[in-house]
Order: C-alpha cells, then structure tokens, then sequence
C-alpha cells in the first residue's frame, strides 16, 4: 500500500490516534444516552413527573 | 423558516427530530467515512515531496476544520443564549464542547506526528500550533466551567460570555500563518486564487471533511439529546427531592 516508505509507522499512528479519540467519543455519548434514559426510567418507575409534563407543557 | 425556528425551541420536538435523523445521519457518515478511508489508503497518490506522509492530511485537515467550525457553533450559539435565550442554545453549545476538543486533539496529534518525519520535530511554538493548542485549553476550560456550576442556566450564561470573548483566536488561528513567520504552511485549499493542491489529493481531502462534518453532526445532535435527558433527569430529581422533603422542613437556601 505504501511501498517501501520510511514513514508507515507515523501514518498509522494518525490514523490509530483519529479512531481511538473518536471511538472513545462515540463510545461515551452511546453510554451516556443509556445511563440517562435508566435514570428517567427509574424517576418515572417512583412516581415522578416533571412540573411541565404535568402541566401539560413540554419545556425541557 | 419561523415555523420551524418555533418548532425546534421545543426540546420535545426536538428529541423526536433527532430520533427521526439520528440513524439516517450515523449511517451516512459510516458510508462516507468508509469511502474517505480507501481513497487516503488506496485512491490516493503519494506526493511527489511528501510521499505516503500525505495520508495523514486526510484526516489531520479535516480535525482542524472541525475545531474551528465547533467553537463557530458554539459562539453562534452563545450568541442565542444571551441575545434569545434560546432553549436550547446553551444544550447546543455544552453538546459541542467534547467534540470540538477531540477534533482539536486528534489535530495537534496528527500533526504533530507529521512534523516529526517533515519537519525534523514534533512541535514548535510557532503561532499556528500554539492558538491551536490555546483552543483546546479554551475547549477544556469550558467543559470545566460547565462542570463547576450545578444551574445549568447559570453554567450556560457564564461559558457563553467566555466562549465570546473566546472567539478572537479564530481568526488568529486562520491568518497566523500570513501574520507571522511560521514553520507551518500557509493555506492551500481556501484562497482566493482557488486551491493549490492536485485533484488526485484535493478530493480524499474534501471526501474526509464531509465525512467528518457528517460525524460531527451526527455526534452533536446525539450529545444534544443527552444533554436534555440530564436536565430532565435533573429536575425530576429535584422533584423527587421536595416530595421525599419531611413537612415543615425548609430547603437550604442556595439549592
């Protein structure tokens, strides 16, 4: 692919470095999309509600 | 356009927009991405001085777009919180704060690792690295800034001053290497005698920057999504707390 290039090492650590940062990236907002929606589960499992979803509003 | 402005201030319709565009958005990006990806390997040539070395602008350009066109996201939606008061203005700008930083860091990075076979060094504080460098610090500090205030309100109020007053080094990072005498190299796509690079090389680069602004969008309305879940999860707690609270009790004053 690079024939016979001194510098394969340098080129695949920048593209080791890229995935891994954002894998990490992707890996973090995934996890925290699941831990926040088994928090609102488990609030709404106990009753709670938000003041305006009892309203009726739809604020955040 | 109002209409839809209207619409969008609503995290409800908000949430199920991005429910809607979200799976669209990843696999665009996963599509794209692979395409970027064989043409840096395979559909690009070596160039003539660099050789294989160029590979690594594929994916070191397109980072150092992106850090600069997050915080842009971020001071326009600054400009939302504290002019508009948006609703969502300030969700976007703390959504966007990590992954600014780690386009930053993967552009410093990869940068880094193609100076030391071009250059003969890993780093130099020349002003093109270093406002680069200051706008990672910048990214950080936010991200802390946004950790250390429990209102998110107020946290939202206090980081979209700073991430105002922020903005100069944008263009400080975009012209550093006209103002001043610096070991990186000056501009070679944008200019206004057009690009200066081959096509052979020019369209891997431009593939890679869509496939990241695609990335980028996806993982920004997914952090948005996040963010607005936490400030539910937040006040339901808060609820929570006031129904569980012994009668007669009073709160304690700054909660």
């Amino acid at each position: 692919m690079f024939g016979s290039d001194p510098h394969t090492g340098f080129i695949f650590a920048s593209y080791a470095v890229t995935v891994v940062t954002l894998g990490a990236l992707i890996v973090w907002i995934v996890v925290d999309h699941r831990t926040q929606k088994t928090r609102l589960a488990a609030l709404e499992a106990r009753g709670v509600t938000r003041r305006s979803a009892r309203s009726g509003g739809v604020s955040s | 356009m109002g209409m839809a402005l209207t619409d969008l201030a609503n995290p409800t319709r908000f949430l199920a927009l991005v429910a809607r565009a979200l799976p669209w958005l990843a696999a665009a990006t996963a599509v794209v991405m692979a395409i970027a990806f064989y043409l840096a390997f395979f559909g690009s040539p070596a160039d003539y001085q660099q050789g294989s070395t160029v590979r690594i602008m594929y994916v070191h350009v397109p980072s150092a777009w992106l850090s600069l066109f997050c915080y842009a996201v971020m001071a326009v939606a600054s400009i939302g919180t504290l002019v508009w008061r948006h609703p969502l203005a300030d969700v976007s700008a703390k959504a966007a704060a990590p992954i600014g930083a780690a386009f930053t860091f993967i552009c410093l990075a990869t940068g880094s690792l193609w100076g030391q076979p071009m250059w003969g060094t890993w780093w130099i504080w020349d002003a093109r690295l270093t406002s680069q460098l200051v706008l990672l610090l910048m990214y950080l500090g936010l991200m802390a800034l946004w950790r250390s205030v429990d209102d998110p309100g107020r946290a939202g109020r206090a980081a979209a001053v700073l991430t105002l007053v922020g903005t100069i080094n944008l263009p400080i990072i975009k012209f550093s290497v006209d103002w001043w005498n610096t070991l990186h190299q000056p501009a070679s796509v944008f200019r206004l005698d057009g690009p200066t690079i081959h096509p052979s090389i020019l369209t891997p680069l431009l593939v890679a920057a869509i496939a990241f602004t695609l990335l980028f969008v996806t993982l920004h309305l997914a952090a948005m999504r996040n963010e607005i879940l936490r400030r539910r999860v937040r006040a339901m707690q808060m609820v929570a707390a006031q129904r569980e609270m012994p009668a007669g009790a009073e709160p304690v004053p700054g909660e």
